[in-house]
């Protein structure tokens, strides 16, 4: 049993009911009791959506569990037959459902509907659900794109490829695929089939024609992905074209398999990559080596953390995800990083991590925003679970060169800019600019400033650390409120290390020697 | 799967003859787990833990508007494989997670453990579990248990089971003095003015059903007068009832009409004459009949068509139609308590088509096919409804938003306004 207060993942049928959303002519019977069709609101009030998911729930209550849930089970499956006229079903059941043990699958099946039928299972007390997106899609992929290599590519066209991963309900999805289809389009590659946004059942079974398939998550596509790898012989991207980097590494990945030159002039062709040159403008100075937590779901954290320091410059101080299916993958990249990762579910491991840490930016889910706030650091949400906030009216895909340049803004301008930031270090005491004022950038939802400390004088540390003399304590304030925490942890560590009873000015500027920036 | 029948003249109480369809279909309805997002900021020192699932817990924070601010008092014991499998005791995991929230929360002084779907199929004894808790954190913090799940209650029912868990615990009144207990959860500003309003009219001794602490639970006895002020309140009433109380029938508090009525049964029962209410309420009643003016343009004639939700929507529908010409095209709940609702039906005109329970695809095609000016429902249908042309207004603002009373009458018109007058200002 898990004491939880809030949850980044939803049970795995909310990733099955993400990818039934994305397709058309797929409609999903859910095995459900009263009230687990709240989930539709996800669709439509979170993500806009125009229309209801295609989704129908048996919605049992207590007085069918002493009847038959079974039969229940199998009306709603005709009826949203007869209603929606599927081109194919898939059928499963929720956590109570799965409780019950009616079989939706054989049910289904015995009915001798006209169309396939895809059971699910989904183990509601083991997974979640990235998991459950990530298994519906395998299924329905294993289920439709023929077994046996009856579609061949044509010789003499294009090269092809599909893409697969984008779900309803994804962290800028729609912005994604479009920006990596102009992409494939510039270097001459065609799209053969994106799954599952827009497929169609009947779609996916032209898989197998394309060359390669080109993952963009692989939360979500990889199970399906290797499948079509051992079945059809299809190779797949492994690089996750976030940041300009990885971008540049996913066309030369995507050229080799396509068996193509890229054209020298892509990036051009591309349109405007600004971060390069953005990120060396003198301005950005201020940038390096700011430290910053990431956190998130696995492609998001890594691609994230790459970009911070490779292109950023910033110091990555932390590094975890939510996605326990790729925890190995996010410790490997955190010991590249010298930091520890954090493999969690709970949000207030999260806030713990990033309370020890004190960094200077968090880029993390909605929730991190949150607990940034709390904790007055900027923040910026690069990760699901999504909130009505990610999914702006404009274009702000997080992929390509369009995505780099959508980082470097959302991430970037959290910040204190560069010259201000220099002139309020020299001018600290201007009468306008003190610990209640809170920066303007961050708003005036900005949780309260840590309260005013009283009258400067000396008091003995209870705990036994080291404690401040009046006039250290009276140095510290002139450090600007957003380093002075840092300052005065720093200052208490080094006086701790050296058996300092008393901290001095002197102290605190030999700690500051010390410690370096 | 779907089941519908048409019960002629359902007469049974009160002057009402509406013709009431029921229907059994699926249901696009919250669970009573839902209840704990306002109950848990009523009651300010109890935490309210569901022993349930992933889903549990996902339908809370969706519900509760997507993201938690401050750290809130309810979770979720999220029920896992190894816990079902037998490899672990779920008592004894229970016992664990109660300690360890309680040591984190130490200013708690009421737990509802709150069983879910999931927990009513396994048969998770949570009453038992709650007194077992409540022997082990003695003169701590006292443990209830309620059901919120799906396959027992329907949205707002899940109050009704919280608050039905507190009766037995309300101490014993000394005498049967006369007393007024007000049930069911107002914000703090309508619970005031109402308290206020209950002074003038010279009914001083009046005690609110959730308390804002739990220390104050009220006491009751059989000189109680119980005046529901939400109409989901089947459980509780019993409860009371069964405790001697005296449940006073009455409409609903809210707009005008509601609200006098409401207040004059309560002075009725306690012998005071109406003129004396009347008088007490002159000032409020002007000013709401002054505050509804504002809207009735915008409302009058208008065709309304209510999807089931909260069990509001028979005083709600009521309200439109008499105080503010609203033609009522379907009124739909997903249950209907007769006796509860008598006052209510008998202002309803008689040619509402009422209908109990849902069965959604049917009622979405009754609903566009009607084509009404304006559709109360669920946050899963506002927006595809909208996509089709329609106007909406979603259901739960009406139990997040202060809408009981004379002073928010007023308010009550504009929500349902606001739709309306938004659509006349776009021009995109």
């Amino acid at each position: 049993m898990q004491l939880t207060v809030w949850t980044y993942e939803g049970p795995p049928h909310i990733g099955a009911m993400r990818v039934a959303t994305a397709m058309t002519g797929l409609h999903y019977v859910l095995h459900a009791p009263q009230g687990d069709t709240y989930a539709d609101l996800l669709f439509t009030m979170i993500e806009r959506r125009e229309a209801r998911p295609p989704v129908t729930y048996t919605t049992f209550q207590a007085r069918d569990l002493g009847t038959d849930t079974a039969e229940l089970f199998q009306n709603a499956v005709r009826d949203a037959h007869a209603r929606y006229e599927p081109e194919a079903m898939i059928v499963g059941a929720s956590c109570t459902a799965e409780l019950i043990q009616d079989d939706p699958g054989g049910l289904a099946q015995s009915l001798e509907l006209p169309v396939p039928i895809v059971p699910l299972e989904l183990p509601a007390y083991q997974k979640k659900e990235n998991w459950g997106a990530a298994e519906t899609l395998y299924r329905l992929v294993r289920a439709f794109a023929p077994a046996a290599d009856t579609v061949k590519p044509e010789a003499g066209r294009a090269p092809s490829c599909n893409i697969l991963g984008p779900t309803a309900l994804g962290f800028r999805h729609r912005d994604d695929v479009r920006e990596i289809k102009r992409l494939l389009k510039q270097m001459g590659i065609a799209v053969n089939v994106i799954a599952p946004l827009g497929a169609r059942p009947s779609d996916l079974a032209r898989l197998p024609a394309a060359r390669f398939n080109v993952v963009l998550y692989p939360e979500v596509a990889g199970i399906a992905v290797r499948w079509l790898e051992r079945a059809h012989g299809q190779p797949a991207t492994t690089v996750v074209p976030i940041g300009v980097g990885a971008t540049r590494a996913f066309i030369a990945e995507v050229a080799a398999l396509a068996g193509i030159e890229p054209r020298a002039d892509l990036e051009q062709s591309c349109g405007h990559g600004h971060l390069p040159w953005y990120s060396r403008s003198v301005d950005s100075t201020y940038l390096t080596g700011k430290r910053v937590f990431v956190f998130g779901d696995a492609t998001h954290a890594m691609a994230a953390a790459r970009v911070a320091r490779d292109e950023l410059a910033l110091e990555v101080v932390g590094l975890g995800t939510y996605s326990r299916e790729y925890a190995r993958e996010v410790r490997a990249l955190a010991e590249e990083f010298g930091v520890e990762a954090l493999i969690t579910d709970d949000y207030l491991d999260v806030e713990d991590r990033i309370t020890i840490l004190q960094p200077e930016l968090v880029l993390g889910t909605q929730m991190e925003r949150h607990t940034a706030k709390r904790l007055g650091i900027p923040c910026a949400v690069i990760s699901a679970p999504v909130h009505v906030q990610d999914f702006p009216a404009r274009y702000a895909p997080q992929m390509g060169f369009e995505g780099a340049n959508v980082l470097f803004d959302t991430w970037v301008h959290p910040l204190m800019m560069g010259l201000e930031e220099h002139l309020l270090g020299m001018f600290r005491e201007d009468f306008e600019f003190h610990d209640a004022a809170g920066p303007s950038h961050l708003g005036k939802g900005r949780a309260a400033a840590p309260a005013p400390e009283a009258a400067i004088t000396e008091v003995p540390a209870a705990d036994g650390s080291p404690h401040w003399s009046a006039e250290a304590e009276r140095e510290l304030r002139k450090i600007p409120f957003f380093v002075r925490p840092k300052a005065r942890r720093n200052t208490e560590r080094f006086a701790a290390d050296h058996g300092v009873p008393e901290i001095t000015v002197e102290t605190l500027y030999e700690a500051k020697a010390h410690f370096g920036r | 799967m779907s089941d519908t029948t048409l019960l002629d003249r359902a007469g049974k109480v009160g002057c009402s003859d509406h013709t009431i369809l029921k229907e059994r279909g699926q249901r696009e309805v919250f669970c009573g787990l839902t209840g704990i997002v306002w109950l848990h900021r009523k009651i300010q020192d109890a935490f309210f833990l569901v022993v349930g699932s992933r889903t549990c817990a996902h339908l809370i924070q969706s519900a509760a508007g997507v993201m938690i601010f401050a750290e809130p008092r309810f979770a979720t014991a999220i029920v896992e494989e190894r816990d079902l499998a037998g490899m672990a005791d779920l008592n004894d995991e229970l016992d664990r997670v109660v300690a360890r929230l309680l040591e984190r929360r130490p200013e708690i002084r009421l737990l509802f453990l709150v069983g879910s779907c999931p927990s009513e199929v396994i048969k998770l004894d949570l009453q038992r579990a709650a007194e077992r808790l409540s022997g082990q954190f003695q003169s701590r913090v006292r443990v209830l248990s309620y059901s919120g799940s799906g396959i027992e209650t329907t949205f707002t029912e899940g109050e009704d089971a919280c608050l039905a868990a507190l009766v037995p615990e309300l101490p014993q009144t000394a005498d049967d003095r006369p007393h007024l207990l007000v049930v069911g959860a107002l914000a703090d500003l309508v619970e005031d003015q109402f308290r206020r309003l209950f002074d003038d009219i010279g009914i001083a001794d009046v005690d609110f059903l959730p308390p804002r602490r739990s220390r104050d639970l009220p006491a009751i006895g059989s000189g109680t007068c119980v005046l529901l002020a939400q109409p989901f309140l089947t459980d509780t009433a019993r409860a009371l009832e069964r405790r001697g109380c005296t449940r006073l029938a009455a409409p609903f508090p809210l707009g005008i009409e509601g609200t006098s009525g409401w207040l004059r049964a309560a002075a009725e029962a306690f012998g005071i004459t109406l003129a004396t209410v009347d008088r007490a309420t002159a000032g409020p009643r002007a000013r709401a009949a002054q505050a509804l003016d504002r809207y009735r343009a915008d409302l009058e004639g208008k065709r309304v068509f209510f999807f089931p939700d909260s069990q509001l929507e028979i005083p709600l529908a009521r309200f439109l139609s008499r105080e503010l010409g609203v033609e009522l095209i379907e009124v739909a709940t997903p249950y209907l308590h007769r006796a509860h609702m008598a006052e209510e039906l008998a202002l309803l005109p008689s040619s509402t088509r009422l209908v109990e329970g849902q069965d959604v695809d049917r009622q979405l095609d009754r609903c566009t096919d009607a084509q009404p000016d304006l559709t109360v429902c669920g946050l899963g249908l506002a927006n595809p409804l909208e996509a089709l042309g329609l106007t909406t207004k979603w259901s739960i603002e009406l139990l997040f938003t202060p809408l009981q009373g004379f002073e928010q009458a007023g308010d009550l018109a504009e929500l349902f306004a606001r739709p309306l007058h938004r659509k006349t200002r776009l021009r995109v």
